[in-house]
């Protein structure tokens, strides 16, 4: 690999990380809700959280940079308060690959929770358990499988992120060059068809670790779960 | 220790409406599937919010709609066995034991030590619930409802799911649940054989509503109780104790009316038991019959006649202490003249009264 090659795949790594880590609480919380919620606005809300799967790459860029570019509303007043900038920075990056990876994570760990039989949860309640540890020692170890599931489905997503990170970050070497941006770079250049070959490569090589790392993961709480 | 309850909440098409006390040992509430018997239970659990209605645990209130006074489930201290067991999929049998440990604190290990031998679990502890028998699961899940130290005690047709040689199994290891535990035990269940082998306490539900209360032996040995509890089921419960095994393959039981042979019972000598049997086996005699095969005649006073819409007649007589009730055709009963106050002879056949029948007694333990 190449300085340059490495740079552009921890780069991605990194943006990927950051994104499936920071979304998966949020991604929890929202697949329950969904899941085991009942209240005015469910479908609306449902609706926001699959919009990034309808809408068209740009489009979600463009709204994002609407919104946190360095004059906008939000961007401005988290540079302010934070110090902290999203508009062609890696953490911008990393922001619209969570975005546009959140409706495939919530999707598959809502399936998880609705799986969970509520029967289970009561049975948990007249033992004493409280809401909350109802959640945390019969809810959540349940989903575990559907939440490694859906951890490792928005990394992938992340990781192949393109139209909204183009166009909300650009696509600045070192700084929100990821691999997809990298390869359409290099396919602009003419002559660049080895260097598309090798970072295509690269993307086969990450894309089969994650996988089985997620069936190793899968198994080992399935064997936990006693029902592997 | 007792559990009172009244409730009363309507569901579409259905309304429930029923208050009852249920001192300490068993009280079976009976009735056929749709009566309201689960809907109770989980009124007293706190998993159904009911229209209106109070409970009372030992003199704590847990539910008090007037006063909109609802204590939520987890701190409502009701051991609930489910029909269905609900064990945790994702933890050890000692772990599902462990688990209600919130408000009694974490068992010890001598309490765990306890049920688990009572329960016959403790071979189990290191398995996964998915490991297990269906009779296994059902005894784990009693011993786990039983850790959480409850003050009252939920059994909704733990039973139903099992098989009869399931059923078999578990049967001993309630009666001895039903000897240890301190605390009232709501037993439900739409078998009358179950009811008789388990119950002190008898509450038939009807389409929502309680049409009979009183002691298990009074209300299964009435007559006019036989139509909420179904004619082919009918049959009184009596008390025997063991006095003799004999070695072929009988054992020799006294009752209050006489003596009482049955096939071989597992029970020590001096035991008490208690013995269903089952009008349709019953047959009457006028006069103490000879040159008969069947073992068992039990001398005795009728008491009660019910003549049913049927051909049959259901007949009562008071034998010794204990009742005995016998189901006969109407063309018996009057070409036999039989007439409250007469003296009659109930014929038990050994053979007719089935093992699962016969189960220990309270007051021996």
């Amino acid at each position: 690999m190449t300085p340059l090659e490495w740079e552009v795949v921890t780069l991605s790594l990194k943006v990927s990380l950051w994104a499936t880590a920071l979304s998966l609480p949020f991604g929890i919380l929202t697949a329950l809700v969904l899941a085991r919620g009942n209240f005015p606005g469910k479908q609306l809300l449902n609706g926001i959280v699959h919009l990034p799967l309808i809408l068209p790459p740009v489009v979600t860029g463009y709204l994002l940079l609407l919104t946190f570019g360095r004059r906008a509303p939000v961007g401005a007043w988290l540079e302010e308060t934070f110090g902290l900038v999203l508009a062609f920075r890696w953490t911008g990056a990393a922001l619209a690959a969570a975005i546009m990876a959140f409706p495939l994570m919530v999707r598959a760990i809502r399936l998880a929770i609705e799986a969970v039989d509520p029967r289970i949860e009561d049975a948990a309640a007249t033992l004493g358990a409280s809401r909350v540890m109802v959640f945390l020692t019969i809810t959540l170890p349940l989903t575990l499988p559907g939440i490694i599931a859906g951890a490792i489905l928005a990394f992938a997503k992340a990781m192949g992120e393109f139209g909204a990170t183009i166009t909300f970050v650009s696509n600045i070497p070192g700084e929100t060059q990821t691999l997809p941006s990298a390869i359409y770079a290099a396919l602009q250049v003419p002559g660049g068809e080895g260097a598309v070959i090798r970072l295509v490569i690269l993307s086969v090589i990450l894309a089969m670790g994650a996988l089985l790392v997620s069936e190793w993961l899968a198994r080992r709480v399935g064997h936990k779960a006693g029902r592997a | 220790m007792s559990l009172s309850v009244s409730l009363r909440h309507a569901f579409p098409g259905f309304t429930l409406d029923a208050a009852f006390d249920a001192p300490e040992g068993v009280t079976a509430l009976f009735g056929k599937s749709g009566s309201g018997k689960t809907t109770v239970v989980n009124a007293v659990a706190g998993l159904l919010k009911p229209d209106a209605g109070t409970v009372t645990v030992n003199g704590r209130t847990l539910l008090e709609t007037a006063q909109k006074l609802y204590v939520p489930t987890p701190q409502r201290r009701v051991g609930y066995v489910f029909q269905d067991a609900r064990l945790f999929p994702h933890m050890s049998v000692a772990k599902n034991l462990a688990y209600g440990r919130w408000w009694g604190g974490a068992p010890s290990a001598k309490d765990t030590a306890r049920i688990t031998d009572l329960l016959g679990i403790d071979h189990l502890l290191d398995r996964a619930p998915l490991a297990l028998s269906g009779g296994e699961i059902q005894r784990v899940a009693m011993g786990r409802a039983l850790l959480a130290r409850p003050d009252v005690l939920l059994l909704d047709e733990p039973l139903a799911a099992l098989d009869a040689p399931r059923k078999a199994e578990i049967l001993p290891y309630l009666e001895r649940l039903r000897s240890e535990a301190e605390i009232p035990i709501l037993y439900v269940s739409h078998s009358v054989a179950e009811v008789a082998r388990l119950a002190t306490t008898v509450i038939v539900l009807e389409d929502g509503k309680v049409v009979r209360t009183g002691p298990a032996t009074d209300v299964l040995s009435d007559p006019t109780a036989v139509s909420q509890l179904g004619v082919r089921d009918a049959g009184a419960v009596i008390q025997a104790r063991v006095l003799h095994h004999h070695d072929d393959g009988l054992s020799e039981l006294e009752t209050s009316a006489g003596r009482l042979f049955l096939p071989r019972v597992e029970a020590q000598i001096g035991a008490t038991l208690r013995v269903r049997i089952q009008a349709q086996d019953v047959i009457l005699s006028r006069t103490r019959p000879e040159g008969l095969s069947a073992l068992n005649i039990l001398p005795g006073t009728i008491t009660s006649l019910l003549k049913g819409d049927g051909p049959g007649v259901l007949v009562q007589m008071a034998s010794g202490d204990d009742q005995v009730l016998a189901r006969v055709t109407r063309r018996s009963a009057q070409a036999l003249e039989l007439t409250e106050g007469a003296t009659c002879y109930a014929v038990v056949k050994t053979v007719s009264v089935a093992r699962a029948d016969i189960g220990s007694d309270r007051a021996a333990q």
